[in-house]
């Protein structure tokens, strides 16, 4: 399966193995991993809660992988996405794209993120020492999902 | 029709709900539509007019507010995504 919603961390190093097992054709991988960061808009976070749309969540990065197999000549996608109470430098997102060359793996390991980030229906809540709050999107992710236009 | 409308986030938690069956006057056919009628039911209910940027799902996919909302379909109001 190569999209997954899930509450549970994952292993980097194992989910390339397993994404690359029996292939001899690949010649690149390239991965995108996001983390909790402590501190987002000047305050200190101490937890973050992912929500999430269960069914078009799975459906909107089903599509998203299916639009850059469509642009790039690449041979295999994982993507794995966090969801529920997450602590400072936990892993949220996990993308791997496997190709022949570099310059398509790169491409299309951020423009999965990029989609992903404007598209796929994630909510992020953070608790700081002032309280809990609904992280706003910000419109420079709208910028870098609308260069690949 | 009836239809089911769900909401996400802080949507979800300013109206106190993820979700209901919405029963439409004849009409009501679009997704503007279904908004109207459920911000006309005032207090928290008019933040689903006045909250900046709000997206909508019909069907679990993407929409625009004209697009037709049919009998049993799954209607979703969220704020815009902020995952990865």
């Amino acid at each position: 399966m190569s999209i997954s919603v899930q509450e549970a961390d994952f292993d980097i190093g194992a989910e390339i193995d397993a994404l690359l097992a029996g292939r001899t054709d690949v010649g690149a991988v390239a991965t995108f991993t996001g983390l909790v960061r402590d501190i987002n808009d000047g305050s200190g976070v101490h937890a973050m809660t992912l929500e999430h749309y269960p069914g078009m969540t799975e459906s909107a990065l089903e599509e998203i992988v299916g639009q850059a197999k469509a642009r790039w000549d690449i041979l295999a996608v994982r993507v794995i996405h966090r969801v529920g109470t997450l602590q400072p430098a936990d892993r949220i997102v996990l993308v791997i794209v496997a190709g022949s060359h570099r310059g398509e793996a790169f491409a299309a390991c951020e423009f999965i993120m990029d989609y992903l980030k404007t598209r796929a229906p994630f909510w992020k809540r953070e608790d700081t020492p002032d309280g809990s709050r609904w992280v706003d999107a910000r419109d420079t992710d709208d910028s870098a999902a609308q260069r690949w236009n | 029709m009836n239809i089911k409308v769900l909401y996400f986030a802080a949507l979800r938690e300013a109206l106190g709900t993820s979700g209901e069956t919405v029963t439409l006057p004849d009409g009501c056919t679009t997704l503007a539509g279904v908004r109207a009628l459920i911000a006309a039911r005032g207090g928290d209910w008019e933040k689903l007019e006045r909250m900046k940027n709000l997206r909508a799902a019909i069907n679990q996919r993407m929409a625009e507010p004209s697009a037709a909302v049919a009998d049993g379909d799954e209607v979703a109001f969220f704020p815009p995504v902020t995952g990865g």
